[in-house]
Order: structure tokens, then C-alpha cells, then sequence
């Protein structure tokens, strides 16, 4: 059957800057079919769907809708064509019922008759087989009742093209269904449906064709009844490119952070980890590959002390036997706290007692370095707060993924952000500039930060510099462990290779390392191990020196097969 | 008639003061915008209603006509001032809070500067009997229910309807609960939030003339006026929103702030002098009271607008 | 839908950006020519409100001249324009901290008030029955406490229940009023509600009169520069300020700071209120604070909350203040001038950040060489 084109694409390109996010695409879309784009993060599926929804407007190419040459430069007018988008992050006023949502801003006679407004949504509804009470407020409802209505607002103002971006990443499995019903009924009513996705099983099940994008080009357009999940992943992902990253051999890796069946739920209530456990060793780089959302940033968080937990625990090992205690990471305090339970021996081995003595006494005693560890501190860091974590002693850097909006304060300068997490030490009251100026010099000085001063806001800065200050100021903590999530998201190559250097000295000082990465090359070039992370449940543990990018994209990307044992603690 | 029901009439009249303001002020709100300029825009109101007066108080045109310039006087006025406040807070997208203020400042300022130079037996003494048409002449109490009252009643009715049942209303809850969702399906921001603004401002402005116009009909009146502004700024939150709800909750507030004088001459409740103000607190520590317990409920309904406060800025692309 | 030329983009007149930098003697330039343009828009509005100047234009000499002789021609007039300038930048720093931290705090007024009513009920009932010196100790401590607690009320109920701040801090400055005029009817048994000026608790004065409030409000400023830039406390200020994310990452418990900052904020409003009860007025009323807890949220936000800078802007508006009072005596208009001058220059003041901020950029004309070059 000789299906006519609903929208084609010509020669599309898309540049941000110096970054070209589409270059030269071409795409057609058929009446009646359900067409998947897959490629992934970072590919430019979103930019490419967003200038045919008129979010962005193309820099150089043609949009035809049925043959006809259109322009597109707002939400509006792609309405006007019939286009609508379900965008990933909903559009919509939470005290409105859905019907209300649904009738904004529809230039109508009689707009607002709400009655024949909810009896046109029931019609819609019934069609296609969506089950929505019109009378329900949004922040009464569920996601999948949320995407409920965004598909019907676009329906309801007539579109004929309906655009999906990742329209299952927070739905259940049962919804899932309930959706792809929906949409191949859709499909039989003459729709063209466009769905964004990285899910290689449910391109398999939905989709009458496949588009492939990657790193911006479109590679290929195949029918789906032709493709193969490995076919699939293999064109997604491409060659293997080879990094020239100095990566040692690891010495000696000592078990550092034992993560046992972590569970998190987001404030939406979506389980966003599902019973993740594995062990960091000191003196490798764990990297940590998954689609962007399944669950990464709420792993590192929660380590770091910022994401409540619903289960499971997090125990910190840190190999101090018969080292001598410090006051870098402990305070007078807490050296008294544990002298009391005995945690302490002299050289000799008999146990130490501070009985008696005052603290100029002790103070002198421990600086000589004759007050040793007994055992290995073991501590368990689930619901402390970062800074009962770093009371603790625990040297525990994290670089989290928001740069300016977590980990730095944009508005500061690079010597007050040195401060963020150690301004409490030195005399009370008031902050001491002179350690963090230093810092901060060093920093400047040693990463080759381009900065008009040390007082310039960070924010002003560039990606690449103000990263460099961020894991600057990270390893000068002397960090245990330190948590890195997508380190060189937005940087150039140089700053990006400064980057992996840092992470491999650190690891070569035996730190135990957790990258969380996007790109595959990356990932394979820079880490000794990779734990793949899959709609927040572990999918897999590979040896970096080995592993396949098809291997572990498909370990990203399957959903319905049983997890790959994960290889047992080294 | 017996002195309960003079007072509740008499609260009901004094309370179209804050059904004005703080009907005004939540059309404004509703925008998405907190307006602490509506004392001053109050006053305003009230001076260019009078200033109108000043004029044509003492020709020959028909009584109607006379009422319906006053109104009109005020109205413009105010919107006015409402215009200078939307122009700094939606265009300049300037802190909405000090603009506010500063608007307070200038308007109770120049207020006290026109009266100044308005002659009261013109603007004051042959226009008030006017104003308290259809009961004007009459010695009991309904003789304080002028065109102006009914007017705040029909308005405050008509601003929840407007808002709770029409298109325009939805738009205009939409553009302050989430102006980035209004902008994506095409209603015009900018636009909406000015008329919002400039006719909340303008019914506001009616508040202060009428207060001082009908209720108090003194020429001292203006003097007293700027805390019934604020007061109309609290009747928002007790309202929960709300226009028509304002006509209960000004009557309260009439009430409590009136009472005092009231039960003063009751002799059978022996109230002290020292009672009064802590009476006249009450609106006040019950809008508290609202305000923490619907804080503390945090039923979604009685909040205020989501981006109340919060400038708009569509980021360029 | 007709073919159309798809680089024939629409694009508007004009968009907005948002600077990224700009020139510190550049930011001060345009304020400067914005305060010259309101003076101008100010002399206008002489002309439309002012018989004097009507009748004789070359008079609006002698009004710009007002704005020097008011606050400055005598030294009784300079010791007064420094005294109103010392009171309203003492409350104009007691609004800050709580400003840096984005919570907004329009409740100074009320702080002020019941700071004032605490010290001058305390020098009500105990003055004469204990020494001079302690009954000032007491004031001070009874001030400091009533603000503290005016300003506490909003904080914990904004910490627990995230209650609106604004709205609630807004309301409390009623209360306060009220109940000033409580404890006037109960103090004043004549009926007249006038608390003449007490015989005790007057702050002891060297120099001048009004020095030693110069002095505390100067101390002040600095100190509060200091507490901001340098100690640990004004360091949480700001991160919490810009980020409450960024603060949770570094260990920041923002509850506290949010409890701990308004407390230091309704503190200072106490300094303030015992300034005016015990170094000013040895007596309250409802007017005793007189709008200017709502006029130093202004001189906050005008000096970016910057205590140093605020010298500068509390100076301002007391120049504004003093002169168009010196206007409204000399050129005969109502007192309440001054309030009318004010609001037209921080209309301008207001309006001109925008041009600090915010960069106008019209039509590229990049454009039509695009299109020029799509016709070849």
C-alpha cells in the first residue's frame, strides 16, 4: 500500500554556537504510520523535533507539509499546521482540571462552554481508547495522566502530526501498553506519530519505521519489520573511536564504598532506584554509563547525603589500620569520641586512653603520630547529611552535575567558591580568605583557568573553566572518594582531556573514582570498570579493557530482558 | 430600627472601601503580580474623583452625569498610576515589591498635594447627596447605601465571574499561575498582564473616591485613607482570592473596625476605651490566622497565584 | 499555505538579552544621568503643583537651590538631614540581611515600632525606681528582644510551613500599630493618646545631640559590612541566597540561617527602634516610625543591598526628604511634598536597573545581507 508523505524535511541543520546540533538532515514522515527517531543523548533527536514543533527555527533547510513548502516559528504556527509536540517536561497549570488545560488558548467561538468542552474530550477519549476524567485538577493526577492530557490538548486542536518526546521514560509498564494501544489506534485514524526514544524494544514493538541519529547526522531510515535489536544498536552507536586517554593499570584496588540495594522515590513518586549495590574500589575509575534519567544523579546524590533514601545502605571503608590519626578530616571532638569506644592503639599496640590529660595534651599526642587506627574505619553514611558525612572524617568530593546551580555559586568569585565546603574550618565567626585565595591561585595557575581574576564571578566564566574550578576545588579536599557526574558535558577537547588527567591522577593516588558519562568512547577509554544503569535498576558490570560500546548500549537500552548477573565484587 | 441591623449596614458600607481595593488588587494577583502600590493608587483614586468634582460640582449638568464623571475621574486616574506600575514591573520587569512601595509613597504623597488645592464646599458638600442615591434624604441607616456601594457589590461579583467562568479568565488565572504554559499556547503575556494591572488599579482607585466621597463624605476623609488600602491588601488573602468572597470578608472587617464605636454605646457591655484598637486589630490577626492555616493546609486552591512576584522573562532562543 | 523564502524570518524590532557585564563607571553613569533626568521630571511637576512657580517661572532656580538649603545651608539643618539619614540607614541595614537571602521582609516598620513601644514601656514603668544607667541597659535589651520576636513570628512560620513571608511580614506591621495605640489609651488616662516625652531613659548625648546616633548608625554600617562580607554567617547568607541547592550541597542548614538571619534582621530593627525611643523621642506613637521602614526597603534595594553603598542611597532620599521640605515652607505647598518628589526619582531610579541589566538589541541587520545573498 502506497502511503502518501505527511512532512518531509530537507537538508535541516541546526548550529548552537560552535556546536552544530543537526547538520543536514533529511527526513520524511508518511500519513498513517508510526515513525521512531532513536539515537543517543545528545544526538539531536529533541533539536531536530523541536523545529518542526517551532520551538527553534532551523539555521539553513526546508520543512514541506504535504508538499508544500511551510515555515514554522512558534508553537502557534505549528498548530496552525497541524503539528503538535508532548514535550518531556509537561506544559501545564497544575490547579487547572484537564479539561481547562485543554482548552487554553484555543481561539474558538464559545471556547469556554466547559460542558461542551468536557463532551468533546470524552469524544476524543473514547476514539482512541485514552481513559481521562476532564473534571480532575493536574496535581491531582499521575504522570501517565498528565501525558494523558498533553496528548489529548494536541489532539483536540485538530493536529494531524503528533510528536512524542521519550513518552515512556517515566511510565509503567502497564501504561506503556495502555499508551501504545492508543497510538496505533492513532496510526489507524491517519496520524502520523513521531516518537523520540532510545528503547530499543519498544522501537521493535510500536514502530512501523526507524530513523537513526548520531552525533547530529541522520545515518539511516529502515523499516522496522527489517531491523534487529543489534542492528539497531550498532548503527546507534557507531564505530568505536579510540581515545588517546593514559590510562594505567590499577594498583592494588582496595574496596572503599560498599553501596548495598539503594531504593529512591522521587517526590513524583516514580521509583526512580531500584535495589542498586556495587562496590568502588580505591585506585580505579568506575564509570557509571545510562541514558540520561535512570537514575544517576539521584545515585550520586544520594551517596553525597542530599536524596532521602527508601532503602539500603551505604557503608564508607576506609583502610586506616594501624595509621596514625590526623586532624586534617578530624576534630579534637571526634578523636575524643572514638578514643572513648577504643578505636585507637600506640605503636606498641597497647590500647590508648585519653584519661587525664587536657587537651593541649592530646593535641601534642596525636600530632606526634604515635596514636594509630586500631582497625579500619567502617561508617555508614545512609541518612546523614553531607555535613554530618564530612564530621565524620569521611573525604567525600563530589563534582554533581549542575554546575553554577550545585556545586559553585555563580554569582561568587573563584576564592569565596573555594569556601563552599570548608569555610566552617579556621577560628569562629569569620572566614578566612588568605588558604582559599591560595587555593584558588593554584588552581588558576596549575589548570590553566582563564579568568580575568579571582574575584571575576564564576558564572562569567566559561563551560570549560568554570568546570576546571569546580573539580579544582573537589580534589584539593583530598578526597577518598570522588564523584564526578558528566565532568566534560559541554566542554572542549582540551579542557575535556585536563579533565581526564585529573581523574587519573587521582586514581593512580588511590581515590576510588565514579565517572558518570555519556559518551560510550569516553567511558571505554577513561575507566577500569563500568556499572550500566537502566530506569534506575543496575543492568550490568563490565570490564572497561574488554567490553563492547554494543554491549553495553544494549545493557542501557533493554528493558524486557533479565538484568546480566552483575559481576561480583573484585 | 434596631441598632444590630444599623450595624451591620453600616459595616456593609464601610466595608466597599477594601471590596473595591482588594477586588483590584486580586485581578492584579491574579496577574501574577503583587501590587503594595494600592494604598497609594487608592488614594489617587479618590483625589482624581474629587478633582473631577472640583470642576463640575458646582455646574449645571444633571445629577447622574455629575456621579458618572466623578467615577470616571477616579477610574482613569488610577489606572493611571496603575499604567506607571505595570510599565516598571512587566515591561522594565523592576522588583515588584519596591515599585509598589515607591507608588504608595508618590500617590499618598500627591493625594495630600491636590487636596490641598481642592475646595471642599465644591467637590464635597453639593456632590455627596448624589452619591447616596436611591436613599439619599432618608435618616436611618440605609441612607449610607449609595449607587457606589451597589456598584462595588455588582463589580466584585462580576470579577469572579469574569475570572471563575470565561475564557478571558482562564487566560488571565493561567498567565499568574504559569505564564511559561500561557506563552507556549499562545496567549499574549504582556497584554494580559497591563489590562489586568491597569483595570485592577482602576477598580481599586474607585475604593479610595468612594471612601471618601459617600462613606465618610468629611474633608478630612483623605487623611485616614491609606490604611484602608493596606487593609484592602489583607481582605486578598482572606478572600482566599477570591472576588465575590470580599464582600463577606469586607463586611467582617467593616465590622470589626467599626464596632468599637458601637459597642462603646451599648451599655450593657462594659467595654473601656482601651478595647478599640485591639478590635481594630483583629482583621489583621485573622488574615494572619488565614494565611497560616491555609499555609499549613496547603490545599492547592487557596494559594496565592504560583508566579506571584516573579517577573517574566522569555528566554531568548 | 503559500510557498514562502524561508530565510525570510520575521524576526521582531527589537529583543532583549541579558547583560553579562557591564562596566562598574558605566552602571554609575547611567544612574547618575536617570537621577538628573528625574530632578528634571521633578522641576515639571513643580510647575503643574506649585502657584508660586506659575506665576514666576525663574523661580524654579530657587527650587533646585531647596534640595542644597535644606539640608545643608545651616548646621542645625546639616545635624538634622544626618540625623533622619543616620535613623533610616539603621533600618535600611536591619532589612538587608534578610534581603540577601532573598527572603522579603517588608515587616521593618512593625519591628521598628514594637522595638520603640518595648523601650519606652519599659522606661514607662521602671524609670525613677532603678539607676539611669541600667534602666537604659533594660530599654536597649527590651528593644532588641520586641524586635527580635516581630521578626521571628513570620521566619519560623516561612521555615516550617514555607507561609508566605511578604504577605505575612505586611500584616504584623498593623499589629504593631494597633498595638501602639492599645498601649497609649491604657498610658495616657486623659483620653488623648499622646504619651508626653518621658523624664527617664534618655541615651546620654556628647558633641551634639544627635552624635552619638550618628556615630552608632556610621559603627553600624560598618559592621555590617564586615558580618556580611567576612564572617561565616554572611557567607551562608549569600549562598543561600543565590542558591538553596548549592547551600544543601555544601552542608548549609537553610532553616537555621533562615531563623538565625531574621533574627539578626529584627535585631537590628530593635537598635533602630531604641535609637528613636531612647535617643529621639522619650515617648511612641503610631507615627513614631513613620513610613520609613518602608522607605529603607528602597534604600536597601537601591544600594544592592551593599551596607556601604547604602550611605550613599539613605543619603539620597534624606537630601530628597529635606529639600522638598525646605520646598513645601519656601514655595508654599503641602507637607506632604517631599513623599511626591521621592517617588518620582526612585521611579526613575527603578526603572533605569532595567537599562543595567538588560541589553536592547534591535534588529540584527545581518539579516537582510542574508536575504540579499539568498537572492543571488
Amino acid at each position: 500500500m502506497e502511503k502518501s508523505i505527511a512532512l518531509s524535511m530537507r537538508g535541516i541543520t541546526k548550529r548552537f554556537g560552535s556546536v552544530v546540533a543537526n547538520n543536514h538532515v533529511d527526513l520524511d514522515v508518511y500519513q498513517g504510520e508510526i515513525l521512531s527517531i532513536l539515537g543517543e543523548n545528545g544526538c539531536g533527536k529533541t533539536t531536530l523535533m523541536n523545529m518542526i514543533a517551532g520551538i527553534y527555527f532551523p539555521d539553513e533547510g526546508k520543512i514541506y507539509k504535504e508538499g508544500q513548502e511551510v515555515v514554522i516559528r512558534s508553537p502557534k504556527d505549528a498548530f496552525d499546521l497541524k503539528i503538535g509536540m508532548i514535550h518531556q517536561h509537561f506544559k501545564l497549570v497544575d490547579l487547572f482540571t484537564a479539561a481547562e488545560n485543554i482548552v487554553l488558548g484555543v481561539k474558538q467561538e464559545n471556547a469556554y462552554n466547559l460542558k461542551d468542552v468536557n463532551n468533546r474530550v470524552s469524544e476524543i477519549a473514547q476514539k482512541y481508547g485514552f481513559h481521562i476524567d476532564p473534571r480532575k485538577k493536574i496535581y491531582d493526577m499521575s504522570v501517565s495522566e498528565k501525558q494523558t492530557v498533553e496528548i489529548i490538548k494536541v489532539l483536540y486542536r485538530g493536529a494531524d502530526i503528533l510528536i512524542l518526546d521519550e513518552p515512556t521514560a517515566v511510565l509503567t509498564p502497564q501504561e506503556i501498553e495502555r499508551l501504545f494501544n492508543v497510538l496505533k489506534r492513532m496510526k489507524e485514524d491517519g496520524k502520523s506519530i513521531i516518537i523520540i526514544t532510545h528503547k530499543l524494544h519498544e522501537v521493535l514493538s510500536v514502530s512501523d519505521r526507524v530513523a537513526i541519529l548520531r552525533k547530529g547526522e541522520h545515518i539511516a531510515t529502515v523499516e522496522t519489520k527489517d531491523a534487529t535489536e543489534s542492528s539497531l544498536t550498532e548503527m546507534m552507536v557507531g564505530k568505536k573511536i579510540t581515545l588517546n586517554i593514559d590510562r594505567s593499570e590499577p594498583k592494588n584496588p582496595q574496596p572503599r564504598l560498599f553501596v548495598k540495594n539503594l531504593n529512591c522515590v522521587d517526590p513524583e513518586g516514580i521509583q526512580v532506584l531500584k535495589d542498586v549495590s556495587f562496590t568502588a574500589n580505591g585506585g580505579e575509575i568506575l564509570g557509571i554509563a545510562g541514558i540520561a534519567g535512570s537514575g544517576q544523579r539521584e545515585l550520586l546524590e544520594a551517596i553525597a547525603g542530599l536524596q532521602p533514601l527508601t532503602g539500603g545502605e551505604i557503608i564508607f571503608h576506609n583502610p586506616k589500620k594501624d595509621q596514625p590519626v590526623t586532624f586534617f578530616h578530624k576534630s579534637l571532638n571526634r578523636v575524643k569520641e572514638l578514643a572513648s569506644q577504643e578505636a585507637f592503639h600506640d605503636e606498641y599496640g597497647n590500647p590508648i586512653s585519653f584519661g587525664g590529660m587536657n587537651n593541649k595534651q592530646i593535641r601534642g599526642w596525636v600530632e606526634s603520630g604515635k596514636v594509630l587506627f586500631k582497625e579500619d574505619e567502617v561508617m555508614n553514611l545512609r541518612d546523614k547529611t553531607p555535613l554530618e558525612i564530612r564530621e565524620l572524617g569521611v573525604r567525600l568530593s563530589f563534582v554533581p552535575e549542575d554546575r553554577l546551580g550545585m556545586g559553585l555559586v555563580g554569582s561568587m568569585g573563584i576564592t569565596d567558591n573555594m569556601m563552599l565546603r570548608s569555610y566552617r574550618k579556621g577560628p569562629a565567626g569569620f572566614v578566612d580568605r588568605k588558604k582559599p585565595r591560595q587555593l584558588a591561585d593554584e588552581i588558576i595557575r596549575e589548570l590553566e583557568v582563564a579568568t580575568p581574576g579571582v574575584n571575576t564571578p564564576v558564572r562569567r566564566l566559561s563551560g570549560g573553566n568554570v568546570q576546571k574550578v569546580l573539580v579544582g576545588r573537589e580534589i584539593a579536599f583530598a578526597p577518598k572518594v570522588l564523584m564526578a557526574a558528566y565532568p566534560v558535558r559541554g566542554l572542549d577537547i582540551n579542557s575535556s582531556y585536563t579533565i581526564y588527567n585529573l581523574l587519573n591522577k587521582q586514581k593512580e593516588k588511590g581515590v576510588a573514582v565514579i565517572f558518570v558519562g555519556e559518551d560510550l568512547d569516553v567511558l571505554l577509554g577513561l575507566c577500569d570498570r563500568i556499572l550500566v544503569i537502566n530506569s534506575g535498576k543496575i543492568t550490568g558490570l563490565v570490564d572497561a579493557r574488554t567490553a563492547t560500546k554494543e554491549e553495553i548500549g544494549l545493557m542501557m537500552t533493554q528493558t524486557d530482558t533479565p538484568a546480566k548477573e552483575a559481576v561480583p565484587c573484585v | 430600627m434596631n441598632v444590630w441591623l444599623n450595624f451591620l449596614i453600616d459595616s456593609l458600607a464601610f466595608g466597599a472601601t477594601f471590596m473595591y481595593g482588594s477586588t483590584g488588587e486580586i485581578l492584579t494577583e491574579k496577574a501574577g503580580h503583587l501590587n503594595l502600590g494600592i494604598p497609594g493608587i487608592m488614594c489617587m483614586g479618590g483625589a482624581g474623583g474629587c478633582l473631577v468634582l472640583n470642576l463640575v460640582g458646582n455646574s449645571n449638568l444633571p445629577g447622574f452625569l455629575i456621579v458618572i464623571l466623578g467615577i470616571l475621574g477616579a477610574f482613569f486616574m488610577s489606572v493611571l498610576m496603575g499604567l506607571i506600575y505595570s510599565f516598571l514591573t512587566i515591561t522594565l520587569r523592576a522588583n515588584q515589591n519596591v515599585t509598589g512601595l515607591a507608588l504608595t509613597t508618590f500617590g499618598v504623597g500627591l493625594m495630600k498635594v491636590i487636596f490641598s488645592k481642592l475646595d471642599s464646599v465644591v467637590y464635597l458638600v453639593g456632590p455627596k447627596e448624589l452619591y447616596r442615591w436611591p436613599f439619599a434624604g432618608r435618616t436611618d441607616a440605609l441612607q449610607c447605601l449609595g449607587v457606589m456601594f451597589f456598584l462595588a457589590v455588582i463589580i466584585a461579583l462580576l470579577a469572579s465571574w469574569v475570572l471563575f467562568r470565561t475564557k478571558v479568565g482562564l487566560h488571565l488565572r493561567a498567565v499568574g499561575e504559569n505564564p511559561g504554559t500561557a506563552d507556549a499556547v499562545g496567549i499574549n503575556v504582556t497584554r494580559y498582564k497591563y489590562v489586568a494591572t491597569m483595570v485592577g488599579s482602576g477598580i481599586a482607585g474607585l475604593g479610595g473616591f468612594y471612601y471618601i466621597i459617600d462613606y465618610m463624605a468629611s474633608m478630612e476623609a483623605y487623611l485616614s485613607l491609606e490604611a484602608f488600602g493596606w487593609l484592602s491588601i489583607a481582605l486578598v488573602i482572606f478572600a482566599l482570592w477570591r472576588p465575590h468572597m470580599t464582600i463577606i470578608g469586607s463586611t467582617v472587617f467593616g465590622f470589626l473596625f467599626s464596632c468599637s464605636s458601637y459597642i462603646t454605646n451599648i451599655s450593657w457591655i462594659n467595654v473601656t476605651m482601651a478595647a478599640k484598637p485591639l478590635l481594630k486589630m483583629l482583621p489583621y490577626i485573622v488574615t494572619i490566622l488565614v494565611l497560616i492555616v491555609t499555609s499549613i493546609r496547603n490545599k492547592r486552591e487557596d494559594q496565592p497565584p504560583q508566579s506571584l512576584g516573579l517577573p517574566y522573562f522569555r528566554e531568548e532562543r | 499555505m503559500r510557498v514562502k523564502k524561508a530565510n525570510a524570518v520575521q524576526e521582531p524590532l527589537f529583543h532583549l538579552a541579558k547583560r553579562s557585564e557591564i562596566a562598574v563607571w558605566k552602571a554609575w553613569v547611567i544612574r547618575l544621568a536617570v537621577i538628573l533626568l528625574g530632578f528634571i521630571v521633578c522641576g515639571l511637576a513643580a510647575f503643574v503643583l506649585i502657584e508660586k512657580l506659575q506665576d514666576d517661572p525663574s523661580k524654579i532656580v530657587d527650587f533646585y537651590k531647596c534640595f542644597y538649603k535644606g539640608a545643608f545651608s545651616t548646621s542645625r539643618k546639616l545635624w538634622k538631614f544626618l540625623k533622619n539619614m543616620a535613623i533610616l540607614q539603621c533600618i535600611s541595614l536591619a532589612v538587608t540581611p534578610a534581603f540577601r537571602m532573598r527572603f522579603w521582609n517588608i515587616g521593618a516598620e512593625g519591628q521598628t515600632l514594637v522595638s520603640v513601644l518595648g523601650c519606652i514601656a519599659v522606661a514607662f514603668y521602671l524609670g525613677g525606681t532603678v539607676p539611669a544607667g541600667v534602666l537604659l541597659v533594660l530599654m536597649f535589651v527590651a528593644a532588641v528582644l520586641c524586635g527580635m520576636i516581630w521578626a521571628l513570628i513570620p521566619a519560623l512560620f516561612k521555615a516550617r510551613w514555607n507561609t508566605n513571608e511578604t504577605l505575612f511580614t505586611l500584616m504584623m506591621n498593623y499589629v504593631a500599630t494597633f498595638l501602639v495605640s492599645y498601649f497609649l489609651i491604657v498610658w495616657v488616662p486623659s483620653g488623648s493618646s499622646t504619651l508626653g516625652k518621658l523624664n527617664y531613659g534618655k541615651l546620654p548625648s556628647f558633641g551634639h545631640d544627635y552624635l552619638v546616633i550618628i556615630l552608632i548608625a556610621l559603627i553600624l554600617t560598618i559592621g555590617l559590612y564586615i558580618y556580611l562580607k567576612h564572617s561565616k554567617h554572611g557567607y551562608e547568607i549569600s549562598v543561600v541566597g543565590e542558591s538553596v541547592r548549592t547551600a544543601q550541597y555544601s552542608g548549609i542548614n537553610v532553616k537555621k540561617v533562615i531563623i538565625r538571619t531574621m533574627a539578626v534582621s529584627g535585631m537590628l530593627c530593635g537598635l533602630s527602634g531604641f535609637l528613636i525611643g531612647a535617643g529621639l523621642d522619650q515617648s511612641v506613637t503610631t507615627e513614631s516610625v513613620g513610613g520609613q521602614g518602608f522607605t529603607a526597603i528602597m534604600v536597601s534595594w537601591l544600594a544592592k543591598f551593599n551596607p556601604l553603598v547604602m550611605l550613599l542611597t539613605s543619603g539620597l532620599i534624606s537630601l530628597l526628604n529635606s529639600g522638598a521640605a525646605q520646598i513645601s515652607q519656601d514655595l508654599n505647598v503641602n507637607g506632604a511634598f517631599p513623599d511626591v518628589i521621592t517617588g518620582i526619582i526612585l521611579f526613575f531610579i527603578i526603572g533605569c536597573e532595567f537599562f543595567i541589566n538588560y541589553r536592547i538589541i534591535f534588529r540584527k541587520r545581518s539579516q537582510s545581507i542574508l536575504n540579499k545573498e539568498g537572492v543571488k
